[in-house]
C-alpha cells in the first residue's frame, strides 16, 4: 500500500512542480494548491498504512489491540488541511486583488515593487505620494 | 513554572482577539494594544529571570507526558528570543501610535500585531516540531495581513512574491515533518534527538536535514532563496517592516539554530558546510545588493540578508565560540534593525522621501535624528564600542580558531562594505544640501506624534549602546545559551525527565563501543 501512495505522492509533486514554474499566478496558486495535498499524502504514508484495523479501545481495556492503524498522521494532517485552507483562501484572494489592481497574473509584468532600473526614468513610480492610510 | 511558559503565548492571543473586538473604538484599541505590550514585556522578563536562576524549565500541555504531548520548553535562547520580542514589540506599538493612521487601526492593524507576536513567541517555545509549524502559520497568516493592510499597489505586488514563496517553504517543512515522523514516530524534538541517532538509515536522515535547510532557508532569507525579502519589506508601512526585519527572519535563523544543534547533528561535516557556503553567499550577495540601491527601506532589506549570513555563519562553525556569535548577532541584530526602519520612517516623515536622491540636509535641520541614525547605523557596520562590533569580533575570531581564514576574510570585507551602504546613506540624507527638484519638505510633526516616533528609536539606541559598553552579561548570556544548544543534556532532561537521560546515556555508551563517536 505504501508503495502506491509514494508513487502518488511523486506524481502530485511532479505536477505541481510544473505548474509553480509558470509565470501565471493563477496556475502558480493551482500549483499550491496540488503540493499541500501532496504533502498532507506524504505524511499520512510517513505514518503507515495499516488496512481493515481502526485504532479502536475495546470496552474495559487501557490500550488498543496491536497492530491498529495509527491515528497521529491523520490528526496532523487534519491540522494541515484546516490551516493550508486557510492560507490558499488569503492567496487567491490576494491573486485576485493584484489582478484587479496590477491589471496581469503574468508575474514577470509586476514590477511595481521593483521598477526596472531603465523605466525608472520614462515613468515615475508612485511610491512616497500616496499614502492613502 | 509552567504558567510563564503558556502566558506570553496566551496574552498576545487574547490582546488579539480583544483589540478585534474593539475594532470600531480607536482610543480602546490603542490603550489594549500597549498594555498587552507591555504585559508581555513584563512576563518575558520574568521568564528570562527563571532561566537564568534554573536552567531550562519545561512544561507538559494538558499534562500529557513527553513526547505524546505538546511541550513547550525555554532554555536560554528561547527565553531571550521572547524577551527581544517583546521589547521590539512595545517599540512597534508605541511607534504605530505616530505612524499608522486611524484608517488602517480600524482595519485591525493592532490585533494583526498581537497575532504576529503570539506565531513568534509561539515558535520559539514549542519543543515540538509539528507545533512549531503551527506557530509559523499563525506568524505567517498575521504577517500576509499586515503586509498588504493599506492595499497600495506595490504592496499587493510585494505580497504576491512574499505568500508564494513562504508559502513552499512551508509546505517543504511540512513535508520534512512528514518523513521524520515515517522515520522515528515521534515528533519532540528532545525525543528525535535520541532517536535519529538510532535510525539506522542515516543518509535518509541527511536528506530530510536538507529540505529543511531549504524550508527554513526560504524563511530565513538565505542565498539563493531570499528574492521574497527586498522585493516586499520595503512596500508596508514603516511600523509592519519594522517588526518584519527584527523578527520574522530572525524566527528562520532560530529554528535552524535549533535543528541543526538538537535534532540534525548526525552527519554534522556535510549539512554545516553546507550551512558554510550559504552563510558566506549570504553575507556576499546581501551587502552587494545593497550597494546597488538608491532607496532607504531597500537597502536596509538588502542589509538584512547580508547579516543573516553572518548568523548562519556562527551555527555553519558549530563549535562554541561560532554558536556564541550567533546568539550574540541576533540579539544585537534584532535591536538594531527594527530601529534602523523606525529612523526610516521618520526620515519619510520629516523629509517626505525614502529616495536618497530627494533627501539632504537632515543633519542640518534635524541633528537629533542624525544622532539616531548614527549610532545603530554604524553599530550594523561594527564600529566598537557599539555592540555590531562585538558581535563580528566573537564571529571572526570563531573562524580564526578553527582556522577558516577565507570566511573570516569574508566577514571583515562585508563588514567593510556595509560601512560603505551606511555612508552612502549618511552622505546622501544627512550631509549634502537637499535638492531642489525634491520639493519643500512636508509639515513638521506635531508634540505627541514627534514623541511616539522618536521615543523608540532613542530606547532602542540606547539598548545598542549599553550593549556595547557593558557587553559581559550579554556575552555571558549568549555563552551559557550555547553551552546548552551544543550539550543538550539538561535541554533532554527537562523535556524527557530521567528516563530520556538514562537512554541519552545508553546511546552515547553503546556509540563507544561501536567505536564510533555518536
Amino acid at each position: 500500500m505504501e508503495p502506491i501512495v509514494a508513487v502518488l505522492v511523486g506524481v502530485l509533486m511532479a505536477a505541481s512542480v510544473y505548474l509553480m514554474l509558470s509565470r501565471n499566478l493563477v496556475r502558480f496558486v493551482f500549483g499550491l494548491v496540488l503540493i499541500s495535498n501532496a504533502a498532507n499524502l506524504l505524511i499520512f504514508a510517513g505514518g503507515g498504512l495499516t488496512r481493515a484495523a481502526p485504532p479502536l479501545i475495546a470496552s474495559g481495556a487501557d490500550l488498543p489491540a496491536s497492530g491498529v492503524a495509527n491515528a497521529l498522521p491523520q490528526a496532523l494532517i487534519l491540522t494541515a488541511i484546516v490551516i493550508s485552507f486557510g492560507l490558499l483562501a488569503f492567496a487567491l484572494v490576494l491573486a485576485f486583488r493584484a489582478y484587479q489592481e496590477l491589471e496581469t497574473v503574468d508575474t514577470d509584468a509586476m514590477r511595481v515593487a521593483e521598477p526596472r532600473e531603465d523605466a525608472a526614468e520614462l515613468e515615475e513610480t508612485p511610491r512616497s505620494g500616496d499614502r492613502t492610510v | 513554572m509552567s504558567w510563564l511558559l503558556v502566558l506570553p503565548i496566551i496574552l498576545p492571543m487574547i490582546a488579539a482577539v480583544v483589540g478585534f473586538v474593539l475594532r470600531g473604538n480607536l482610543v480602546a484599541q490603542r490603550v489594549v494594544s500597549l498594555a498587552a505590550a507591555l504585559g508581555l514585556l513584563g512576563l518575558s522578563i520574568a521568564l528570562m529571570a527563571a532561566v537564568w536562576q534554573e536552567g531550562v524549565v519545561a512544561a507538559q500541555m494538558g499534562d500529557w507526558p513527553a513526547p505524546f504531548g505538546i511541550t513547550l520548553v525555554a532554555d536560554h535562547l528561547s527565553a531571550v528570543m521572547v524577551l527581544i520580542s517583546a521589547i521590539i514589540g512595545v517599540a512597534t506599538v508605541v511607534y504605530a501610535f505616530g505612524d499608522v493612521g486611524d484608517k488602517a487601526v480600524t482595519y485591525g492593524f493592532h490585533p494583526l500585531l498581537h497575532a504576529l507576536l503570539c506565531g513568534v513567541c509561539g515558535a520559539f517555545l514549542t519543543g515540538d516540531l509539528f507545533n512549531l509549524y503551527v506557530w509559523f502559520e499563525v506568524m505567517l497568516i498575521a504577517s500576509f495581513a499586515l503586509l498588504v493592510l493599506g492595499g497600495r499597489r506595490a504592496q499587493l505586488d510585494g505580497a504576491v512574491k512574499y505568500v508564494a514563496l513562504n508559502l513552499i517553504a512551508t509546505i517543504l517543512f511540512l513535508g520534512g515533518i512528514g518523513l521524520l515522523y515515517g522515520l522515528t514516530g515521534t515528533l519532540n524534538m528532545a525525543d528525535l534527538h535520541i532517536r535519529l541517532q538510532e535510525v539506522e538509515n542515516q543518509g535518509l536522515v541527511t536528506v530530510v536535514a536538507v529540505m529543511f535547510i531549504v524550508a527554513f532557508g526560504i524563511k530565513s532569507a538565505v542565498f539563493p532563496l531570499f528574492f521574497w525579502l527586498p522585493a516586499s519589506y520595503h512596500t508596508p508601512k514603516v511600523a509592519v517592516s519594522a517588526i518584519f526585519s527584527g523578527l520574522l527572519t530572525k524566527v528562520g535563523v532560530y529554528a535552524l539554530i535549533r535543528c541543526f544543534t538538537l535534532i540534525f547533528t548526525g552527519d554534522v561535516g556535510y549539512t554545516h558546510e553546507i550551512l558554510l557556503w550559504i552563510a558566506g553567499l549570504t553575507m556576499v550577495t546581501g551587502v552587494l545588493g545593497a550597494a546597488a540601491q538608491n532607496e532607504l527601506r531597500r537597502i536596509l532589506s538588502f542589509h538584512i540578508i547580508s547579516q543573516i549570513g553572518y548568523m548562519i555563519l556562527g551555527l555553519a562553525l558549530y563549535t562554541p565560540l561560532g554558536i556564541v556569535g550567533s546568539v550574540f548577532y541576533l540579539v544585537h541584530h534584532i535591536i538594531v534593525k527594527a530601529n534602523l526602519f523606525f529612523v526610516s520612517g521618520v526620515v519619510n516623515r520629516v523629509a517626505g522621501s525614502f529616495e536618497l536622491s530627494r533627501l539632504g540636509d537632515l543633519y542640518r535641520y534635524h541633528p537629533l535624528i542624525a544622532v539616531l541614525f548614527f549610532i545603530p547605523a554604524f553599530s550594523l557596520a561594527g564600529f566598537p564600542p557599539l555592540s555590531g562590533f562585538w558581535a563580528k569580533f566573537v564571529l571572526v575570531q570563531a573562524s580564526l580558531e578553527v582556522e577558516g581564514y577565507v570566511i573570516a576574510a569574508v566577514a571583515l570585507v562585508v563588514g567593510l562594505l556595509t560601512i560603505y551602504s551606511m555612508t552612502k546613506i549618511w552622505l546622501n540624507a544627512f550631509w549634502k544640501a537637499r535638492p531642489a527638484e525634491a520639493g519643500p519638505p512636508p509639515p513638521p510633526l506635531s508634540g505627541l506624534q514627534r514623541w511616539c516616533l522618536i521615543g523608540p528609536i532613542a530606547v532602542l539606541a540606547a539598548m545598542t549602546v549599553t550593549i556595547g559598553l557593558f557587553v559581559e552579561p550579554f556575552y555571558q548570556l549568549a555563552e551559557r545559551s550555547a553551552e546548552e544548544l551544543l550539550n543538550p543534556q539538561p535541554y533532554v532532561a527537562a523535556v524527557l525527565g530521567e528516563e530520556g537521560l538514562a537512554r541519552m546515556t545508553a546511546l552515547s555508551l553503546a556509540g563507544e563501543e561501536a567505536g564510533v563517536e555518536p
